[in-house]
């Protein structure tokens, strides 16, 4: 019977499973999130300088991330890793790695996109009004680009814990793995199990991103002008 | 590096790439059609349709396409819809990649100012040549870098495909690195057939992006 599906939700411990499978994928979207802002501030501003071999550094690092798709990173830094330098790493670490290494070439990018979008009539009307360098920056600068920058990091930020759902593919137990194992375990008692549980994820990730969105959308309006 | 091992197993990732190209050309095609029609039904503002084109496009944009494609793959089939992979993969990146292309096509349309649609209807512009010479031209040259970039998205989001049991890239490499250990071949073939497939279309779209930024006017000297 299909209606009896969702009952499996409530068998047991299948919920509080299901649960902390979430926690681990939050837990790997958190820490590469953090991760992901540190280094990318300080990559976007590396990414505004002029030598042109550092420009051309970004430029082939930045098409990377934009090329290669984030599952095949996976798959290269937990089996390539493994097979050549003999190390063993777990999923999850393999997860905060990749994650990050995207994360901070993508908010790199953010940084230098907003830090170099601001009219140079800004700079210029400062200082007409005699503002000093350093007033500039505190009073002009500094507050536009994280107007520009602070809705774009949460929209990638969002992007992030959507893509965490990948690393069940690389063998991480997380929200997906757990829902496929309670189908799995069900399969006899409540056949029409799947429907159910995929459906609860699919709404666990969108009422995870969805109020995400909704506040960088706030954000990005009232910071427009 | 074993190079008989590339050169006997290049046409399985060629075969691959293939399909993969397929079912991504077809995606952004339909996600176009989906996307286009989900903009017009907002943009014009018709009452029922509006609102569920809304509740979509956040629904989409707010989870992951692995999780759309098992919903598809394996519960589907619970209350009797049965899909095959194929059909599943192309469902999944229409209905992940219409909300994203009704978002870049809505912003386009929202960045060209009332005032150009006035200015283009004072001097006795029809409504379609308002559309034609002054509302398209600069909504498109506002959208296009978006929807380049979602089409890029797109292609990479394929990558997923393997694990609703679709003989794409993805699989082949991990179905290589499973039978015969050739971890290193099958994952440089991996990246090299992403490079080969994704590279020229996002050195296009530079291009393009390029081009357009002439589209702009007014004071856009940056810092």
């Amino acid at each position: 019977m299909q209606d009896l599906g969702i009952r499996v939700l409530f068998k047991g411990k299948n919920l509080v499973r299901l649960l902390g499978g979430l926690g681990v994928t939050l837990e790997l979207s958190a820490a590469s999130i953090a991760l992901s802002i540190v280094l990318g501030l300080m990559l976007g501003m590396v990414m505004t300088l002029k030598n042109p071999l550092i420009r051309l550094l970004c430029r082939i690092h930045l098409e990377i991330i934009r090329i290669v798709p984030q599952l095949v990173l996976l798959f290269l830094c937990y089996f390539g890793l493994a097979k050549a330098f003999d190390i063993q790493i777990s999923g999850e670490t393999a997860a905060v790695l990749v994650f990050t290494y995207w994360g901070a070439g993508e908010m790199g990018d953010l940084v230098r996109g907003a830090l170099t979008s601001i009219p140079r009539h800004q700079i210029e009307s400062g200082q007409a009004l005699g503002l000093t360098k350093l007033q500039i920056y505190r009073h002009i600068l500094i507050p536009q680009t994280l107007r520009r920058l602070i809705p774009q990091s949460i929209n990638l930020a969002t992007r992030m814990i959507k893509t965490t759902s990948l690393v069940m593919l690389i063998g991480v137990i997380e929200v997906l793995k757990v829902g496929q194992q309670i189908i799995d375990a069900s399969r006899y008692d409540s056949p029409g199990a799947a429907i159910w549980i995929y459906a609860v994820i699919f709404f666990l990730y969108f009422f995870i991103c969805w109020p995400i969105s909704l506040l960088a959308r706030k954000l990005e309006a009232r910071w427009q002008n | 590096m074993d190079w008989t091992f590339v050169q006997k197993f290049t046409p399985m990732y060629v075969k691959a790439a293939g399909l993969t190209l397929r079912i991504a050309a077809i995606g952004i095609v339909l996600s176009m059609v989906v996307g286009l029609l989900c903009c017009i039904v907002q943009s014009l503002r018709i009452p029922v349709l509006r609102r569920i084109a809304a509740i979509y496009i956040e629904l989409a944009r707010n989870t992951p396409l692995l999780v759309q494609l098992f919903f598809l793959y394996f519960g589907l089939p619970k209350v009797g819809i049965k899909l095959n992979s194929e059909s599943c993969a192309i469902i999944g990146l229409t209905f992940l990649g219409g909300a994203y292309m009704a978002e870049a096509l809505r912003s386009g349309l929202e960045a060209v100012e009332l005032s150009q649609r006035e200015a283009g209807a004072c001097i006795g512009l029809t409504n379609l040549q308002n559309l034609r010479y002054v509302i398209l031209p600069q909504a498109l040259a506002t959208a296009i870098p978006a929807l380049c970039a979602n089409v890029i998205f797109l292609i990479k989001e394929t990558s997923v495909f393997s694990a609703v049991a679709l003989a794409d890239l993805m699989y082949v490499a991990k179905d290589l690195i499973g039978m015969y250990y050739k971890t290193d071949e099958a994952l440089m073939m991996l990246v090299a057939a992403y490079l080969v497939l994704l590279l020229p279309v996002s050195l296009l779209f530079s291009w393009i992006e390029r081009r357009l930024r002439y589209a702009g006017f007014g004071d856009t000297r940056t810092v």
